[in-house]
């Protein structure tokens, strides 16, 4: 590419990109950007972050061509450019690695490599040629990939390697990853950072999106703080604390450890044993599972994602039929439970998937809150759904989660991330639950939402003594809240940890990766009658 | 009956009949690969069999007719590209409405210059002419399989092979596959989504209608009301079971040959005429209920195999 000239002639930390007072409006009137600045030097690793809706997306769209920007200025080694399209912001050496990977899954590693400038022969495409190429840019950058491979074979932190080398065999020169670690485990989140500062090293500049305060402290250099849409600061990452870039996000101080205290178990509420599932391939998603819940405790469960953790929370909130063995909700069997009959025994759940489960997009707050009782006779009058009656709880309910919204009556598809988690937290926690199932309340939303919703957690166990069973892929969030976890691995528990302080991320990661298995004793520990 | 299916002219049929079978099975296999559910076939063949018919009965050119032909397909092609592509049009009702338009508006333009409703025999159209392949058709038996044929199933043979390439080893088939199974990925790079699917869009009418140009100038000598009679959609169905694979997508075009020809012969032996047209689609029905399985045993197979390997 003709701009790698351009940029050779900036020195390592000097600035390479600037975005200058960058105001990006929507067409509903929606001010996503509002005099932004950012500026990225070569050879940094550059933090950009900010809560759900705070305007990080949008700048970055700026910046890859895909919205144009009503005010403001791009710099690229202190010549003005006008990025108009992905294409265009490739060819000025911008490339993007997006949480979903740009990858055609049939293709081979080459071919998707070289897709959009593919070497020919003639009329033939020059598959040896996308191989070579392939082979040496992964040779210069130390990254090493098979050519050859299908892309569909690969797991996911192998498959982010090929984006970010399709990136740079594109002539990228300035790497923005949205969100890269959201997707990898621990250790492949180490491997991960491991490259990026090779790239570094080489003189690359990269821009890293992220949620998680922990990892911008560790491997950025720099940090922009957006909020409501600007550019609160850029600071030197050395210099700030994690709670000084939370401060600084949510414009107010956050409590990221959540101060709880000790769990005061009492008997045991749900009790699960031998339960076994089989998908529709009829393969075992999970076999052969026994554990307990207290009232009063939180038991987290960790693990990979598909080692049977959805299906597991699945069939205990009823969508899916047990294959074998039972669960017992105070005592009573919820075995072929309709939906409904399980939550009356006092079940509540926070789905995963928030927009299929969760909520009813084109409905109302308050339309929402009530769906999962709106039949009992507290919210009828003569007959009739009684309106009024909810419209004020509901409004509590509001101020109570503190959900941004319009009013009760806004449809939940105009809400934020965060706000549409809390709408459905304020149902499912106002349901008096003996048991809470939980599945990655937190996922996606901004820390002061996340905040929210785990200190409600907490007072559910204290105040109501529920019982909660929290998934989780955030596994600070899960030492953090949980009073006990248990390891998921290949649909089977693999450890159980009664103390939560004791142990780490790392201790979990090897679990979780099937590094490690406890002994059937210490598994059983989980098992409390 | 079985000395039938065990005699040459036999074999013969089928390659005849398979013909404009393999035609808009090639079609389908480019279209599939797109990821465009086109099933606008019968209406390109229907308006590029008289078109083929109209250009080499007026300019009395062979040539000329199957450009007249071709083109005709070919407009069908883009106005079924361009509404689903550009307009955001329902592929399906956009598809049905230009077959239904190829059935009516043909007949539409035969009545206009024969004054004829049926069909063009009227007409002095040419046809495409039978070839005989020097020293193969002195070779007992070989010889009057593969030699005698009309051009045009040679090539709709020869175009099994073009498609596979095209598909597989050219810069556009690689650009094809891309858009059809991610078009987000594909557009990241650069990759002009829209285009790439028209042009794919445009080769699978151009080799559809060729399809039609066989049956009013090769099948027949002149263009019949619906002569097309569900071969598009028979073709679409051989892709199918091909799973867009254009070799074993032949092979079922000529399943499909064969058991029209069954079908025709079953006449001569007493069967009803009505057995004889319910043939194709019958084997159609039990060959996608069979491949169906199959596909549900590889998946399971395919799933065992993922789980045992993230388990080791």
């Amino acid at each position: 590419m003709g701009n790698e000239k351009v940029f050779d002639n900036v020195k390592i930390g000097d600035d390479i990109l600037s975005m200058e007072n960058i105001t990006k409006i929507y067409g509903n009137g929606f001010v996503a950007n509002k005099n932004v600045n950012f500026t990225v030097r070569k050879g940094e690793i550059h933090g950009l972050v900010g809560e759900n809706g705070a305007g990080k997306t949008t700048l970055m769209k700026v910046l890859f061509g895909q919205e144009i920007p009503e005010e403001g200025r791009i710099l690229l080694a202190g010549k003005e450019v006008n990025i108009s399209s992905p294409l265009a912001a490739l060819e000025y050496g911008i490339g993007m690695v997006h949480q979903h990977f740009m990858l055609v899954e049939s293709l081979s590693v080459a071919e998707n490599m070289v897709l959009g400038s593919e070497p020919v022969k003639g009329i033939t495409f020059d598959y040896e040629e996308a191989v070579r190429r392939s082979t040496e840019v992964s040779k210069k950058f130390d990254l090493e990939v098979n050519p050859k491979a299908k892309i569909r074979d690969l797991s996911v932190g192998y498959k982010q390697r090929v984006e970010i080398l399709k990136m740079l065999l594109h002539g990228a020169q300035i790497l923005l990853l949205d969100e890269p670690t959201a997707v990898l485990t621990p250790q492949e989140t180490k491997e991960l950072f491991v490259q990026l500062k090779q790239l570094r090293e080489k003189g690359f500049s990269i821009v890293f999106i992220s949620h998680k305060l922990n990892e911008v402290k560790d491997i950025c250099d720099r940090i922009t703080v957006l909020r409501n849409g600007e550019s609160v600061t850029t600071a030197d990452v050395a210099s700030v604390s994690e709670q000084d870039i939370s401060r600084m996000m949510v414009g107010r101080d956050v409590l990221l450890n959540i101060e709880k205290e000790k769990a005061n178990p009492g008997k045991t509420v749900l009790s699960v044993s031998n339960l076994s599932y089989k998908n529709k391939f009829g393969l075992y998603s999970f076999k052969d599972l026994s554990f307990d819940i207290r009232s009063g405790e939180i038991l987290g469960v960790a693990g990979v994602e598909g080692n049977g953790q959805s299906e597991l929370a699945n069939v205990l909130a009823g969508l899916y039929e047990i294959e074998d063995g039972d669960i017992k909700v105070d005592g009573t069997s919820i075995k072929g439970m309709t939906v409904r009959q399980i939550r009356e025994k006092g079940m509540a759940i926070i789905h995963e998937d928030r927009m299929t489960y969760g909520a009813s997009a084109t409905q109302s707050i308050a339309e929402n809150i009530i769906s999962d009782r709106f039949y009992k006779s507290e919210y009828k009058k003569k007959g009739f759904i009684n309106w009024k009656d909810i419209v004020s709880k509901s409004k509590e309910l509001i101020k109570d989660f503190s959900i941004k919204a319009d009013g009760h009556d806004a449809e939940v598809r105009t809400l934020s991330g965060g706000n549409i988690q809390k709408v459905v937290a304020a149902r499912e926690f106002t349901s008096s639950p003996k048991v809470l199932i939980a599945c990655q309340p937190t996922r996606g939303i901004d820390v002061g939402a996340a905040e929210l919703i785990r200190k409600k957690m907490i007072a559910l166990r204290d105040k109501e003594d529920t019982a909660t069973l929290l998934f989780s892929a955030d596994l600070a969030e899960l030492l953090n809240t949980s009073d006990e976890i248990i390891v998921m691995y290949g649909g089977k528990i693999t450890a159980y940890f009664p103390d939560v302080s004791v142990i780490n991320e790392e201790i979990l990661g090897e679990y979780m990766l099937g590094l490690k298995t406890q002994s059937r004793e210490e598994i059983g520990g989980v098992v409390h009658e | 009956m079985l000395d039938y299916i065990f005699s040459l002219e036999f074999i013969f049929a089928v390659i005849r009949m398979g013909t404009p079978i393999l035609f808009v099975g090639m079609a389908a296999v480019i279209g599939a690969k797109a990821d465009i559910l086109c099933i606008a076939y019968e209406g390109m063949m229907l308006f590029a069999a008289l078109g083929g018919v109209i250009g080499s009965a007026y300019s009395q050119n062979l040539a000329v007719g199957a450009i007249v032909g071709l083109l005709a397909g070919l407009v069908i092609a883009a106005i079924f590209a361009y509404f689903v592509l550009y307009l955001d049009t329902k592929p399906l009702l956009t598809g049905l409405a230009l077959n239904t338009l190829g059935t009516g508006g043909t007949v539409y333009v035969v009545y206009l210059l024969t004054g004829m409703k049926l069909d063009t025999s009227s007409l002095a159209s040419l046809r495409f002419p039978t070839i005989h392949i020097p020293v193969i058709k002195d070779i007992p038996v070989i010889g009057s399989i593969i030699s005698g044929h009309n051009l045009l199933s040679y090539v709709a043979f020869i175009m099994v092979i073009v498609v596979w390439y095209l598909v597989f080893k050219t810069r556009l088939g690689l650009r094809i596959r891309a858009v059809g199974e991610d078009p987000a990925a594909a557009a990241s790079v650069g990759i002009n989504v829209r285009r790439t699917k028209f042009i794919a869009l445009l080769i699978s009418g151009l080799i559809a209608s060729m399809g039609g140009l066989f049956m009013s100038m090769g099948y027949m000598p002149y263009f019949t009301n619906n002569m097309t009679a569900g071969r598009g959609f028979i073709g679409i169905a051989a892709q199918n079971l091909g799973r867009g694979n254009p070799i074993i997508t032949m092979i079922y075009t000529l399943i499909f040959g064969a058991s029209m020809a069954i079908g025709n012969t079953a006449q001569s032996f007493r069967l009803p005429s009505q057995f004889a047209s319910m043939m194709p689609y019958l084997i159609t029905l039990i060959g996608l209920v069979v491949i169906g399985a199959r596909n549900k045993k590889n998946e399971r197979r395919l799933h065992e195999s993922i789980s045992r390997k993230s388990k080791v």
